[in-house]
């Protein structure tokens, strides 16, 4: 195969589009953690949660719009009695408990999955509106991945808007930087948590509801999806908005470009790329030096 | 050793004098239980499958519960221990005996690389890395087709009998291979016992309790967590290579982040920072799995949220609690 500088400029949009996914994952881990100091384990699994659930409510409605918004709203919910009953009785408890809680949750979402759905897992379609593909000027391109990108690029817009225009964005950074001073303040912190974890949750199943038509749809989704959105956000820093969606990208490029150079190696490269990180910048691109000592 | 006093021969100061003893001569009573635990169960196979994954939370709680560091990558050094006994055993026709070691020497080395690069990191950022680097091993084994088999696994890892001085050991035999890999954990416990006695055991402890005191009276605590993660890999290695030989096959899924989460989830449900927990979890755990899966074959859902169910009550899991709940009626009189 010959290299071309128009298949190089192709698989770059592949690896943003790949990248986008990362990004979205890695804005929902960062947003919990960084509000709650909750790493959630479970992310992957609320992620495949979001892919089964897009496809149920499809089969039922027919309409790939329809199921964009409903699933988010379903998965978000789940996000927030998780937070409520499961979360919250380990604050204060050391950070280690809601980890393994939402680990042993993630098992639970897995299973519950198999027997809803099969283990078998369940085929996927692009939407009808969304098949095909476009001409870049480089080379066509599938315009569900082209999709992909804008959809991203609109939920991160709307999550920093909300986080930064808003009254409520304000409460919640503000919950961030300290706690206690809001509870002083008569801000009723444990309230802004909740809808945190769920905001989190609602854009892990989200991205998997548009992940769903690139990739297989079983339960066992979302088992490396996990680990590969750990590595975006320790390349990104966590806690930062902006570095996740930097780092989704850059993953999801050298992904794309490993696997044009050497196919074999594409899963290993962006965890290699996570240890370079790691020597060089322990704190991630974006971290703060203090959050990782 | 406080034996029970004449004036107060209860059958609860009885009980409470026995346990004093089991937890002052800690190692004695695990071998001695592990001696004759075969006998207590239904089946073989599934004690050989406890001794060895008691082995694994050991290594995995020298971390964990006795240093504080929560890792989510020890899959990493049981599956290589595993990989590379069987793979010198398949690929060069080494003696088993030094296959294990060979396993157990690359398990030490992959926990220096890892432990090198994680130990950079804390709190929670530790387990994120941990399991991503462990990831990297993942990959390379499974893509190493030639030497691991990749997705099949390795196979054909054959330890017919063994001899010892003038004997010979049926290795085929299941009561035979659990009384040999005993004998191998029975060196290990001794070998954590002592670590843990040793001024280099509390230096650990005081890195959990409280890292900037520790690194205050003088103590590397970078080296010191290095080191630990590096022993408990080993320890994990070792049991790997155990299992090379019982299973003689390394399926893939040995290296996999799921596979550490085992390792995270016997030492939780025992009890984390106790010398029995472990053993007690991966009973607990494998039992669980072996009863569950002969109901219902959805049975990773019932371990975790059997799982669940503790970190949320029983925090100090099974044996943990018990030993808590006795120093408290201790205290109380």
């Amino acid at each position: 195969m010959e290299i071309t500088p128009s298949l190089l400029a192709l698989q770059l949009v592949t690896g943003i589009a790949l990248g986008a996914i990362y990004a979205l994952l890695a804005v929902g881990l960062s947003l919990i953690f960084g509000m709650l100091t909750v790493v959630n384990f479970a992310h992957g699994a609320f992620f495949m949660v979001g892919a089964f659930v897009g496809l149920y409510f499809l089969g039922l409605t027919g309409n790939f719009w329809f199921s964009l918004v409903l699933t988010p709203l379903v998965v978000g919910a789940i996000g927030l009695v998780t937070e409520r009953f499961l979360v919250r009785p380990l604050y204060g408890r050391g950070i280690d408990y809601p980890l393994l809680l939402t680990f042993g949750l993630s098992w639970v979402l897995i299973e519950a999955m198999r027997l809803a759905f099969g283990v078998e897992g369940l085929p996927s379609s692009t939407p009808p509106e969304l098949r095909g593909a476009v001409d870049l000027g480089i080379g066509y391109f599938p315009k569900y991945r082209l999709f992909l990108i804008f959809a991203t690029a609109v939920v991160v817009i709307a999550l920093w808007l909300f986080l930064e225009k808003t009254r409520y964005g304000l409460i919640v950074r503000a919950g961030s930087r300290d706690g206690d001073i809001c509870r002083v303040l008569g801000i009723d912190i444990a309230r802004v948590w909740l809808v945190v974890f769920g905001i989190g949750c609602a854009i892990a199943g989200l991205s998997g509801v548009l992940a769903a038509p690139t990739r297989a749809v079983n339960p066992e989704m979302g088992v490396h999806v996990l680990a590969e959105s750990f590595v975006v956000t320790v390349v990104g820093g966590m806690g930062s908005l902006m570095g996740a969606v930097v780092a989704g990208l850059l993953v999801g490029i050298v992904f794309a470009m490993t696997s044009l150079f050497a196919p074999e190696l594409a899963e290993l490269s962006i965890f290699v790329l996570m240890a370079v990180v790691l020597l060089i910048r322990p704190q991630g691109l974006f971290g703060k030096a203090g959050l990782m000592g | 050793m406080s034996a029970p006093q004449a004036t107060s021969a209860t059958p609860t100061a009885y009980a409470r004098g026995l346990f004093d003893m089991v937890q002052r001569h800690r190692v004695a009573a695990v071998l001695l239980f592990l001696l004759v635990f075969p006998l207590l169960m239904p089946y073989h196979a599934l004690a050989v499958n406890i001794l060895i994954f008691g082995l694994f939370a050991v290594g995995f709680n020298l971390l964990f519960g006795y240093t504080g560091l929560l890792s989510f990558g020890h899959a990493a050094f049981l599956g290589v221990g595993s990989y590379l006994t069987g793979i010198a055993m398949v690929h060069f026709g080494w003696h088993w005996l030094l296959a294990l070691g060979l396993g157990v020497v690359s398990a030490s080395l992959a926990g220096v690389l890892i432990g090198y690069l994680a130990i950079r990191t804390r709190g929670i950022y530790f387990s994120m890395v941990t399991l991503a680097l462990a990831q990297i091993v993942y990959y390379a084994f499974y893509k190493a087709e030639r030497w691991t088999g990749g997705e099949n696994g390795l196979r054909g890892i054959q330890v017919p009998a063994i001899e010892v001085g003038p004997w010979t050991l049926d290795f085929l035999n299941p009561v035979t291979k659990y009384y040999v890999i005993y004998v191998f954990v029975a060196a290990a416990l001794w070998f954590v016992s002592r670590l843990l006695a040793s001024p280099f055991g509390a230096v650990i402890e005081a890195v959990r309790e409280n890292e900037q005191r520790a690194a205050a009276c003088g103590y590397d605590v970078a080296r010191s967590k290095l080191l630990v993660f590096v022993i408990s890999a080993a320890l994990c290695g070792l049991a790997g290579g155990l299992r090379a030989l019982h299973l003689s096959v390394v399926p893939i899924d040995s290296l996999h982040y799921l596979q550490s989460g085992q390792a995270v989830m016997m030492c939780l449900l025992g009890g984390m920072g106790t010398f029995f927990g472990p053993f007690v979890g991966a009973a607990v755990f494998l039992t669980l799995e072996d009863v569950v899966t002969t109901l219902t074959r959805y049975w990773m859902g019932v371990v975790g949220a059997v799982f669940m169910f503790f970190v949320l009550f029983f925090p100090a899991g099974i044996w943990g609690t018990l030993v808590q709940r006795v120093q408290r009626a201790v205290q109380a009189r």
